[in-house]
């Protein structure tokens, strides 16, 4: 008997280890001889723990699943029976490309990995020049998943034609976006696909080392990324001779320190210099002066773990799907207040209105939505209003919005935008590197002013988009930069948030 | 980990185990923090010297990361998050009790030792928020009594 029980922290931090413990005891119990793996998440938060059993080669799931079920799972009449996984909604809407083995595999076996089709795009990308790798990741339209957008062939061919003696391929790890885990869910739940694109990239520009940098909040992504680097080094994916091609890559993991503003390129650069993880001025682009000043790729977590699908299927496979500019598929973070929250990829274009109200069922109290803050900390809040707009990043842009890393966080009509705004000035004050004045002390003195606005002083309204206009035009970054964005549409959008106390001390 | 008086033997290995990586200052400071819970004052001038740097320069990078500390922790080390997904899910709230109960700021450790508090934004548990860290452990939808049950376990 074939038994999937998530090792993802999500599931985890649900109680999917005390689930699993059950499981085993239970059939040893009974004398019941089970194979126990544990999976990645499928993407169904409020699913998990979300327990698989494989029966005539189909797998039912039991979620959200407690150790008090294990009993009633071995005999198949649970309670929290869902029936075949496939079939459920939520999977069968979806367009799987980069989170295809996600949840269905053994995240640290490779065998697995590569029954599921892994590293069919290293295989095929090896009989390619690096010119012609490029140019596959270019015409499959594929843009940088991190939040800017920026076309991935384009910064991949800059970095190819450059000729340096050392070239490296940076994986930005460093996803501290409140409201996004894809980035965790796939180095915990298919961390050879990120090692394969990283690879892949590697042969592309000609450079043979590699860093992940990765967030020290994610302890458990660290120990399956570690491992599997391991695996695929000791099974001849990685090293001096990668497949048998005879050409060199490598990588190692490298974890960050907890600071926010090491997610911008620049920073993280410095950060894995050994430096205080200060941005840089652009140019020098990081493609030409990049880690250690050599000539260095700088992707994403996703951009890099679409990159093995995009070669197994073909560029033009995955340009079909998407709308206007987006090419490809995003995966959807659903997050805060929410029923239905998790990991949703499918073609962009989908409304926003469409994610929040049928796929996630609205809020998890039951309260009308208020608005939903899309990109992270530094994406717009959007209000209901404006729902119809089609989640892709020119669609979303013409919105006042960002789409950033694909993170939507839902908030309950009981959120004070007010509140909210500050919490964005609060955190740039907190994470600001320094180095620019507008986003060092404008951070802090929108704290000031919105605690003025908050006291009853209408006449610090103004001033606040002022201070944003000077962020938004004069920081060196998009820390500072898009900051304004959640304060000035919490202030365009909820006025009467900003307003209240105003009425009362009048 | 273990709290003991940082001696040079000690450090100096936590150094040379880490010194040929490209980029090896974060690698050392974590492993130094891995073996004394600390960053200690003894290890800044080895490891100074050791990566031809001035301490002034290492100062700097320690105390850019929230990460290192210079002063051991407690015994545990929770982790609240504070980002806006936890907030929709009421994590203010819940931040304001547990620090209230065991009357502590961030940053702060309880008078026994038993655990220190820091805030920590974002752990990727959105979609089951709000969510905390004991250790390298990860819990989500964290109530009150969840949260009295960490403390518990962690002997605050």
């Amino acid at each position: 008997m074939k038994i999937y029980v998530p090792m993802d922290s999500a599931a985890k931090a649900l109680g999917a280890d005390a689930v699993a413990g059950a499981l085993i005891a239970e059939a040893k119990s009974r004398g019941i001889e089970i194979e126990l793996i544990r999976n990645g998440t499928r993407g169904m938060i409020w699913l998990e723990p979300l327990v698989e059993v494989e029966i005539d080669g189909v797998r039912h799931g039991f979620g959200p699943a407690s150790h008090d079920d294990a009993a009633a799972i071995l005999s198949g009449d649970a309670a929290c029976a869902l029936g075949p996984v496939e079939d459920l909604d939520w999977m069968k809407k979806q367009t799987r490309l980069t989170f295809a083995r996600v949840g269905v595999i053994d995240p640290l076996d490779l065998a697995d990995y590569e029954a599921h089709g892994g590293l069919a795009g290293l295989r095929r990308a090896i009989g390619m020049d690096g010119a012609g790798i490029v140019e596959e990741v270019t015409n499959s339209g594929l843009r940088g998943r991190g939040g800017a957008g920026f076309p991935t062939g384009i910064k991949w061919k800059t970095v190819h034609d450059a000729e340096a003696p050392q070239k490296y391929i940076v994986c930005n790890a460093d996803e501290g976006d409140s409201g996004t885990f894809a980035d965790r869910m796939i180095m915990e739940g298919d961390p050879f696909t990120l090692i394969e694109g990283m690879a892949i990239a590697g042969l592309a520009v000609g450079a043979t080392r590699g860093y992940v940098y990765l967030r020290s909040e994610y302890p458990d992504a660290i120990r399956v990324m570690r491992r599997a680097v391991e695996i695929a080094r000791a099974s001849g994916v990685l090293g001096a001779d990668v497949l048998g091609s005879g050409r060199s890559y490598d990588m190692e993991i490298r974890v960050g320190a907890g600071a926010y503003v090491c997610g911008e390129e620049t920073s993280l650069l410095n950060s894995l210099e050994g430096k205080r993880g200060v941005v840089r001025a652009k140019p020098p682009l990081p493609a030409l002066e990049g880690f250690l000043g050599r000539p260095t790729v700088v992707n994403n977590v996703i951009s890099l773990a679409t990159v093995p699908v995009i070669f197994e299927k073909g560029a033009q496979h995955y340009a079909d799907f998407g709308l206007g500019r987006s090419r490809g598929t995003v995966t959807l973070q659903i997050a805060g207040n929410v029923a239905r929250g998790g990991l949703f990829e499918t073609a962009f274009g989908i409304s926003l209105g469409e994610v929040v109200n049928d796929l996630a069922g609205g809020t998890a109290t039951g309260n009308p939505v208020k608005a939903v803050q899309v990109g992270g900390p530094l994406g717009a809040y959007i209000p209901v209003s404006n729902f119809d707009a089609p989640l892709g990043y020119e669609e979303l842009d013409a919105k006042g919005g960002l789409l950033g890393h694909a993170g939507l966080v839902i908030f309950d009509d009981r959120a004070d935008m007010l509140r909210m705004a500050r919490f964005a000035m609060e955190f740039c004050a907190v994470e600001s590197c320094g180095k620019c004045t507008p986003c060092r002390i404008g951070a802090v003195r929108g704290v000031e002013t919105i605690d003025r606005i908050a006291e009853g002083d209408a006449a610090a309204i103004p001033l606040l988009t002022d201070l944003c206009e000077t962020m938004t035009d004069g920081s060196l970054c998009a820390l500072g930069g898009f900051t304004p964005l959640p304060v000035m549409s919490a202030l365009t959008h909820f006025p009467n948030d900003f307003a209240t106390q105003k009425e009362a001390a009048e | 980990m273990q709290e003991t008086a940082p001696n040079t033997d000690e450090i100096d290995a936590v150094i040379a185990q880490h010194q040929h990586l490209e980029g090896p200052l974060l690698p050392i400071l974590h492993a130094m923090q891995e073996t004394f819970d600390h960053i200690p004052d003894a290890a800044h001038r080895p490891i100074a010297e050791a990566l031809n740097i001035s301490r002034a320069e290492l100062h700097g990078v320690i105390s850019f990361y929230h990460d290192f500390r210079a002063k051991p922790a407690g015994r545990h080390v929770l982790k609240i998050c504070r980002a806006e997904a936890c907030q929709a899910m009421g994590g203010t709230a819940l931040a304001e009790a547990t620090l209230a109960k065991l009357g502590l700021d961030w940053h702060g450790t309880s008078v026994n030792g038993a655990v220190t508090v820091e805030p920590v934004y974002c752990l990727g548990l959105c979609a089951c928020a709000p969510a905390a860290m004991l250790g390298d452990r990860v819990v989500g939808r964290v109530d009150e009594a969840r949260m009295d049950a960490l403390l518990q376990e962690a002997g605050a």
